[in-house]
C-alpha cells in the first residue's frame, strides 16, 4: 500500500540567508509547503522515502 | 443502560468523571474537510482524527452521516460504504479506520511500565455484514499490538460493543506529542495484517484473524459513532462534548483558517515578498504543513491584485504558539518593504496540518 503519493519534491531556500528552510512538494496531488521538522508527518515521510531510495528532492532554486 | 447502571459504571470506573474520552471527536460531529473520502491504495484523513487506510484492491469511501443510534444523543456518525469489493485479499493487505492517539494524552494508562492499566473502548456500530469482526490498539513502534474482536449480530442495525484491553507492561509506548496509539478498526486484512484476538503481540497486526472483512462484499456498509476509549476496565456512558469542545481539540491536529475574502495584514520583504502573521485557533501538536494556494495581495490604498500564482515559500512557527509568520513569494515588484499590504487565500482554505 502506498502510504502518501509524492510526485514532487524540492527544497526551498529563505530568501536573506539563503539556507534550505522547507520543501515544495505535491502529495496525493495537492501541493504544500513541509517545515524541515521532524514530526510533521509530511517531513517524516519524504524523509522515509529518501532514504528508500524511491524519492529525490531537487535542490532549491 | 439503567440510571443506576450509568451511576455504578461511572464510580466503578477509576477514572475522571469528566475528560475521561481519550478520543477526539468520537461522536463524528466535526468534519472540516468536508465532502467525502474515496479510499483506495493509499491514507486519507477524512472526519476530524479518524484515517482511513486502503491496499490497492479494493475502493471505499468516507463520508460524514447522519444516520445514528436512537436515543443516544448523536447527530452524526461515520460511514464506510463500499464502492469496489476486494474479494481476494493478499497476505499483506488492509483496510482500516483509525484514529491516532497522542501519547501524552494515552500517558495515564502507564503501557510499557509494570503499572500498565486497563482501557476500555465502547462505541456503536451498524454494518451490513454480520458476523465477527475485528480492530487493533498498536504501539508508534508498530511492533506491540492487541488485535480484538466484537460481533455484529444483526445487519443494518446499531449496536452497542465495548472491548477491554489489558494494560501492557512491555514495548515502548510514547508519552511525548507522538504517536502513543493507534486504535484500528478493521474492514478486512490478509493473513499478516491480522493476528490473534485478545492478546498482545510483538508486531503490527490492524485487525484480528478470522474476522469478516466487508471490503470484500461490494456495497457492503459500516457505520461507526459514540467512539469512547477511557482507562479502566468499565465502559462508562459516553461522555458528551459541545462541538465547541472537540473542535478546538480537533485544531491542535489540523485546521482551516480562512478562504477567499478573509484578509491578513502583512509587510513586505523585498520587492516579491510579503510576511504575513496569521492567527491560529490553538497551538498546535506539531510544526504544520501548509497547503499551497494562489494568494491575492493588495496594496494599502489600492485594489492592486497580484497577477502571478504566488505561493507559500517558508513560515515561522514555534510549538505551542497561537500564530504563523508565512512568507508568500512570486508577486511582481513594487516598493521595497511597503507595509500594509493585504493578503488572501484566493482559490482554496488556508489550512495547515500537524496530524500523525
Amino acid at each position: 500500500m502506498n502510504g502518501m503519493n509524492i510526485t514532487s519534491a524540492q527544497y526551498m531556500a529563505h530568501p536573506i540567508t539563503n539556507e534550505n528552510d522547507g520543501i515544495e512538494a505535491t502529495i496525493d496531488g495537492q501541493a504544500y509547503y513541509i517545515p524541515l521538522a521532524v514530526g510533521n508527518r509530511h517531513y517524516d515521510e519524504i524523509m522515509r522515502q529518501v532514504a528508500a531510495g524511491t524519492l529525490t528532492i531537487a535542490d532549491a532554486d | 443502560m439503567s440510571k443506576a447502571a450509568e451511576l455504578a459504571a461511572l464510580i466503578g470506573s477509576q477514572t475522571a468523571l469528566s475528560n475521561r474520552n481519550l478520543i477526539i471527536n468520537g461522536a463524528m460531529q466535526v468534519h472540516q474537510r468536508g465532502g467525502t473520502t474515496t479510499m483506495n491504495d493509499g491514507q486519507s484523513y477524512s472526519l476530524d482524527r479518524f484515517q482511513g487506510f486502503a491496499s490497492a484492491g479494493g475502493t471505499y469511501t468516507i463520508t460524514q452521516d447522519s444516520d445514528t443510534p436512537s436515543g443516544e444523543g448523536f447527530t452524526n456518525s461515520l460511514k464506510v460504504a463500499v464502492t469496489s469489493a476486494d474479494s481476494s485479499l493478499a497476505s499483506g493487505d488492509y483496510y482500516v479506520i483509525d484514529q491516532r492517539i497522542e501519547g501524552n494524552v494515552l500517558a495515564q494508562a502507564a503501557f510499557g511500565t509494570s503499572g500498565a492499566k486497563a482501557v476500555t473502548l465502547s462505541f456503536f456500530v451498524r454494518s451490513s455484514v454480520t458476523g465477527s469482526h475485528g480492530g487493533s490498539l498498536s504501539n508508534s513502534a508498530a511492533n506491540r499490538s492487541y488485535p480484538y474482536t466484537y460481533t455484529v449480530s444483526s445487519a443494518n442495525t446499531w449496536e452497542y460493543k465495548t472491548i477491554t484491553i489489558p494494560g501492557d507492561t512491555a514495548g515502548t509506548w510514547l508519552t511525548t506529542t507522538g504517536i502513543g496509539a493507534r486504535l484500528y478498526w478493521g474492514l478486512g486484512a490478509g493473513s499478516t495484517a491480522s493476528g490473534p484476538a485478545g492478546a498482545w503481540a510483538a508486531a503490527e497486526y490492524r485487525t484480528a484473524a478470522s474476522t469478516v472483512a466487508p471490503i470484500s462484499t461490494g456495497s457492503a456498509t459500516w457505520y461507526i459513532t459514540g467512539v469512547q476509549l477511557e482507562v479502566g476496565e468499565q465502559a462508562t456512558p459516553f461522555e458528551h462534548r459541545s462541538f465547541a469542545d472537540e473542535m478546538i481539540r480537533c485544531q491542535r491536529y489540523y485546521q482551516e483558517v480562512a478562504s477567499g475574502s478573509t484578509y491578513f495584514a502583512g509587510n513586505g520583504l523585498g520587492t516579491t515578498n510579503i510576511i504575513v502573521g496569521i492567527p491560529l485557533a490553538t497551538s498546535m501538536r506539531a510544526t504544520p504543513s501548509i497547503k499551497q494556494n494562489g494568494y491575492t495581495f493588495h496594496r494599502s490604498g489600492n485594489v492592486n491584485s497580484s497577477g502571478a500564482n504566488p505561493s507559500v515559500s517558508n513560515f515561522k512557527y514555534d510549538i505551542g504558539r497561537n500564530a504563523v509568520g508565512v512568507r508568500i513569494s512570486g508577486w511582481a515588484s513594487n516598493n521595497t518593504d511597503e507595509v500594509a499590504y493585504n493578503v488572501t487565500p484566493a482559490t482554496e482554505v488556508l489550512a495547515f496540518e500537524a496530524e500523525f
